[in-house]
């Protein structure tokens, strides 16, 4: 029984984290370099879901330079600097790290 | 085409390719949530309830590894914390919806749907339906959410392990900066924010994300200002 009230709290905290902005901000109270920085949100959160994904291993070590991870990463890089196109990105940096392991 | 129905399949369209992690992590999540002892409605409840892959997870590992209710309560909710960033930069453009819209919509908001919303409302601001786009994407997102949860639940890890599918996650979101990749200011915060990352991802209640978010953030507030001095 437990479990589930914290199933529920869990799920109202999260709930309340994607209501509590949208509900209380109002747009014509922020002020221009507070919107500025806004606009660096999906730059601000993604590298930090990102990154210990590709640098870190199971043991929250840093990664060998020759781990596939890092070579997809780069690749990934590369192309979507390139082609500035989202699917592109993740396919490539699927492959070459697929290579990667596969191959070598 | 109305213009609600096409800017709700736009968001689907657009969140598309983001789908490739999430299908494989759902299932797996599932068969995480059976294999940790949880029960099939226990498991499938937090996808509902939670909907949150990041901090269904965290809940989930810390409760197996004998935590207690607090610290796994607290824990997935310091990983939601970067849900009010998404909140604000979406608030700007949904602020003259009505309560029930706010209220079902904010339950759509994940990061994916968020990603590619918050570029459409960028160009899209005169638009009266381009909440239809988040309500596309977010949708899109819970369905095959669901679907896969039920499908882990149900079939156990059939994704096999030595594709490492794991990584299409950071590929993911990697390839939802590239629009950032030639701005300096953005590749300033992009390598603040991750390096921080790597830093404190030891940190308590796993508050590396909001951490990282927050002083990167506050460094480039400081760049810019300073910028204007000169």
């Amino acid at each position: 029984m437990t479990i589930w009230i914290s199933v529920v709290i869990a799920g109202i905290i999260n709930y309340l984290t994607r209501l509590g902005s949208i509900l209380l901000i109002k747009p014509e109270r922020l002020s221009e370099s507070a919107k500025k920085i806004l606009g660096y949100v999906p730059s601000a959160v993604f590298p930090a879901i990102i990154f210990p994904a590709v640098f870190l291993n199971e043991t929250n070590t840093i990664v060998q330079i020759n781990d596939p991870k890092i070579i997809g990463f780069f690749v990934a890089i590369v192309i979507g600097y390139i082609s500035k196109n989202i699917i592109s990105t993740i396919i490539a940096g699927l492959i070459s790290y697929w290579i990667v392991i596969f191959l070598f | 085409m109305s213009k609600k129905k096409e800017n709700l399949l736009k968001g689907f369209y657009d969140v598309s390719p983001l789908l490739l992690p999430v299908v494989p992590f759902g299932i797996i999540f599932g068969a995480i949530g059976i294999e940790l002892g949880f029960g099939p409605y226990i498991t499938y409840a937090t996808s509902i309830i939670i909907f949150s892959g990041a901090s269904q997870i965290v809940f989930f590992q810390l409760l197996s590894n004998g935590a207690s209710s607090i610290i796994a309560i607290t824990s997935s909710s310091v990983v939601s914390t970067r849900h009010l960033l998404y909140g604000a930069v979406v608030a700007q453009y949904l602020s003259k919806l009505s309560l029930m819209w706010k209220i079902f919509l904010s339950y759509l908001l994940t990061d994916q749907a968020f990603a590619v919303s918050q570029e459409f409302f960028k160009k899209n601001s005169n638009d009266e339906y381009k909440h239809y786009h988040l309500l596309g994407a977010g949708l899109t997102l819970w369905i095959v959410w669901q679907l896969t949860t039920v499908i882990g639940i149900l079939l156990g890890s059939i994704v096999p392990e030595e594709l490492g599918l794991s990584f299409t996650i950071p590929l993911t979101f990697l390839a939802l900066l590239i629009n950032y990749f030639r701005k300096i200011d953005h590749l300033i915060v992009i390598f603040l924010s991750g390096l921080s990352s790597i830093l404190f991802y030891n940190a308590p209640l796993k508050s590396y994300i909001i951490l990282s978010c927050v002083i990167s953030l506050f460094i480039i507030f400081l760049i810019n200002k300073f910028q204007k001095k000169i």
